[in-house]
C-alpha cells in the first residue's frame, strides 16, 4: 500500500468508520446518562437553579481560592495550556476548518498558521510535562491506570503528527498526513469509551451540580 | 539509426553555440542541484557521449507527453538534445508506417542490444491484452520482448509511472504501469501528465553523464526533479501561512494571487519541478495561472477525491452514515438507559428493610 492509498482510505472509509462510531458511542453514553433520571426533590424549591447551573459551568473552570491554586499550580496552568493550545489548533487552522466546514456546512476564520504552529509546540510541551507529572508525582502515579496512559497517547499523537507533517519532519509529507489523520480517527474510535467523554459530560455535570445546589439555596 | 557522432558534434550541426551548450549544462547541473564545479564535467561527457540509441513505446497514453517534449515555440536547447539521441523508434515521431515501423524497431534492438534506452510513455492493459495493441502485438509481449536487450528503462508520464488515467478506479483494461511487469531492468519513473519537458531530457543527460541511474525516491523517481515538495516551493506560500486564501476562482483572493488550498490545490502532497522550472520554457505554471495543482505526479491522482475539494476534506460523504450512526447511537442510548431503569426499580421493589428489631434477633440466635 503507498502512501497515497493510505491517505485516500484515511479521507475516505477511515474518516466514515472512525466518525460514525464516534457519533453512536457517545450518543450512547449522554442518552444513557440522561435516561437515568433523579429521585423526585421534595423539598420545596428555594430558587429555580437554572441561573446557578449556568453560572456554575464557568466558576468551576476558574481557581476557587488561594489555597488550592497554591496546591495545585503545576495541574491548573498545565492543563489550561494544553486545552487551550488543543482548541487553538483543532479549531483554528484552515485545512481543519475546511474539514468542518464541508461537515457543517459553515466556517469561521483561522489563524495564521505560524500561530497554530506555537501553539502547537505549546500544546506538545505541556502534555509531556503533566505525563511527567503524573510519573514522578507518587499519589498521582498510584492512582492513573493504563487508560490515563492511553488517553494521553492518543491526545499527543495527533499534535505530534500534525506538527511533523506540517514541518515534514521524518517522513514524506503524503505519509505523515495519512498518519496524522489515521491517528485522529483511532482517537475517535476510542474516544466515547474512555474519559474523553468528558469533554461532552464536563459541562452537563458541572451544570447539574450547581443547579442542585442552586435549588436547594446553596449560597454562589 | 546510430552513428559515430558525438553529441557535441550532432549540436553543433544543428547551429548550437559552444555557449548555449555550457549554458544548458549548466541548467542541467543546477536542476540536478550539483554544484558548478560539475559542469565542466556534465559538457565533457555529452560532447564525448554517442548518440545512444532510443526506443520509444507508446501504450495507452494520449500522446500528450510526446506533445510536451515536441511542442516548444522554439527548437529549444532541450529539443536539440532529443534530437541528437539516435530515436530509433517512435511510433508518432518517426517516418516509417506499416511494417517498417517494427522492422526499424527490430534492427536498432538488434544493433545496440543491451545498450539502448528503452523509454515508455502509457500504461499496459493486462486485464485483456487485446484492449491495446500495435500491429497485431499486445502491449504486453511487446513490452517484455523490447525490454530484455534495454540497458535501462524509462518510464515518461504518469500512466507508464503508476498507470496513470487508464489505472483510475474501476480500471476497465486492468492497465499497470511498467514496473509491476519488469523487474529484471532498472526503471526510472519521470511522471507527469505530462513531465515537465526539461525534465525528460535532464533525466536522458544525468544517465548519459554518469552512465548510472540517478539518486531516486521511494516512487522510483529521480531525487533532483522530484525532490521538491510543490508546496514547499510555491510563490504563493506565504499566503498560506498568513491564511488568505482564494474562495473562488474569481473572487478578491483569486485576483490577488492568493493561496488556492481551498480550491483543491493538491501542492501539499506532490512532489515535482513545476514551482521552479516552470513550464514553456519557464513561462508560467498551474499554480501561476491561477489553478490549483492536480498532483499529476502521483500515482492515484485520478482517485485522490474531488479535484476542488481542499486536501484536509474527507474523500466521501460522512453525513449519512454518521446520521446512521446517530439514529443507532440514540436507539442503543435509549434502550441501555431503560434496562437500567427497570434494574433500578427491580432493586428498589426487592429491597428489604431491616429493623433494630430484626438484627437484635439475629444476634441473640
Amino acid at each position: 500500500m503507498t502512501a497515497e492509498e493510505l491517505l485516500l482510505w484515511a479521507r475516505g472509509p477511515g474518516l466514515v468508520i472512525a466518525s460514525s462510531i464516534f457519533v453512536f458511542g457517545m450518543l450512547v453514553r449522554i442518552v444513557e446518562i440522561f435516561m437515568l433520571g433523579r429521585k423526585k426533590n421534595l423539598a420545596e424549591l428555594r430558587a429555580c437553579g437554572l441561573e446557578a447551573g449556568v453560572k456554575t459551568m464557568f466558576t468551576r473552570s476558574l481557581p476557587a481560592d488561594r489555597n488550592t491554586m497554591q496546591r495545585s499550580m503545576f495541574t491548573f496552568v498545565a492543563g489550561y495550556v494544553f486545552h487551550i493550545g488543543l482548541f487553538v489548533v483543532i479549531f483554528l487552522l484552515t485545512p481543519h476548518i475546511q474539514l468542518f466546514e464541508s461537515l457543517v456546512g459553515f466556517a469561521w476564520p483561522a489563524l495564521p498558521t505560524p500561530v497554530v504552529d506555537f501553539f502547537a509546540v505549546l500544546t506538545m510541551l505541556a502534555l509531556l510535562a503533566v505525563l511527567w507529572h503524573r510519573l514522578t508525582n507518587s499519589v498521582l502515579r498510584f492512582l492513573s491506570t493504563s487508560q490515563d496512559y492511553l488517553v494521553w497517547f492518543l491526545t499527543f499523537l495527533p499534535v505530534l503528527t500534525g506538527y511533523m507533517a506540517y514541518h515534514h519532519l521524518f517522513i514524506p509529507y503524503t505519509l505523515a498526513l495519512a498518519v496524522h489523520i489515521l491517528s485522529v480517527e483511532l482517537m475517535l474510535l476510542l474516544f466515547p469509551f474512555t474519559k474523553f467523554t468528558h469533554a461532552f459530560t464536563l459541562f452537563i455535570a458541572r451544570f447539574y451540580n450547581g443547579y442542585m445546589a442552586g435549588q436547594k439555596g446553596v449560597q454562589q | 539509426m546510430a552513428d559515430d557522432r558525438t553529441i557535441a558534434d550532432m549540436l553543433r550541426s544543428q547551429g548550437v553555440t559552444r555557449r548555449g551548450f555550457l549554458k544548458f549544462c549548466a541548467t542541467t547541473a543546477s536542476m540536478m542541484a550539483l554544484s558548478p564545479a560539475m559542469v565542466p564535467k556534465i559538457a565533457e561527457a555529452l560532447e564525448n557521449a554517442k548518440r545512444p540509441s532510443v526506443i520509444w513505446l507508446s501504450f495507452q497514453e494520449c500522446t500528450g507527453c510526446t506533445e510536451s517534449l515536441t511542442r516548444s515555440h522554439a527548437p529549444t536547447i532541450e529539443k536539440l538534445m532529443f534530437d541528437v539521441i539516435s530515436l530509433d523508434h517512435h511510433h508518432t515521431l518517426m517516418a516509417a508506417s506499416g511494417d517498417a515501423v517494427h522492422e526499424a524497431m527490430y534492427e536498432a534492438m538488434e544493433e545496440n542490444y543491451g545498450k539502448y534506452i528503452l523509454i515508455v510513455d502509457g500504461s499496459i492493459p493486462v486485464g485483456n491484452p487485446a484492449y491495446s495493441t500495435i500491429g497485431g502485438i499486445s502491449n504486453l509481449d511487446m513490452l517484455k520482448d523490447v525490454a530484455k536487450g534495454a540497458a535501462a528503462i524509462v518510464a515518461v508520464g504518469t500512466c507508464a509511472a503508476y498507470g496513470g488515467l487508464p489505472y483510475a478506479n474501476p480500471n476497465p483494461t486492468g492497465a499497470v504501469p511498467v514496473s509491476e511487469i519488469i523487474k529484471d531492468k532498472p526503471i526510472i519513473n519521470v511522471p507527469g501528465c505530462p513531465p515537465i519537458p526539461v525534465v525528460i531530457t535532464g533525466v536522458l543527460a544525468q544517465y548519459l553523464t554518469f552512465g548510472k541511474l540517478p539518486e531516486m525516491d521511494d516512487l522510483g523517481r529521480p531525487m533532483a526533479f522530484y525532490g521538491q515538495n510543490i508546496h514547499d516551493r510555491c510563490y504563493r506560500r506565504p499566503f498560506y501561512e498568513r491564511g488568505q486564501f482564494a474562495e473562488t476562482f474569481d473572487d478578491e483572493g483569486a485576483r490577488k494571487g492568493w493561496c488556492l488550498f481551498k480550491l483543491g490545490c493538491r501542492g501539499p502532497i506532490t512532489y515535482n519541478a513545476c514551482a521552479t522550472t516552470k513550464w514553456n520554457e519557464g513561462t508560467s505554471w498551474p499554480v501561476e495561472a491561477g489553478h490549483g495543482c492536480l498532483g499529476c505526479s502521483q500515482p492515484n491522482f485520478w482517485d485522490m477525491g474531488g479535484f476542488y475539494n481542499a486536501l484536509s476534506e474527507p474523500t466521501r460523504n460522512i453525513g449519512e452514515t454518521a446520521g446512521y450512526a446517530l439514529a443507532a447511537g440514540a436507539a442503543v442510548g435509549l434502550a441501555a438507559g431503560a434496562a437500567a431503569r427497570h434494574k433500578k426499580t427491580k432493586a428498589v421493589t426487592n429491597h428489604q428493610t431491616v429493623t433494630v428489631d430484626d438484627l437484635e434477633k439475629e444476634k441473640s440466635s
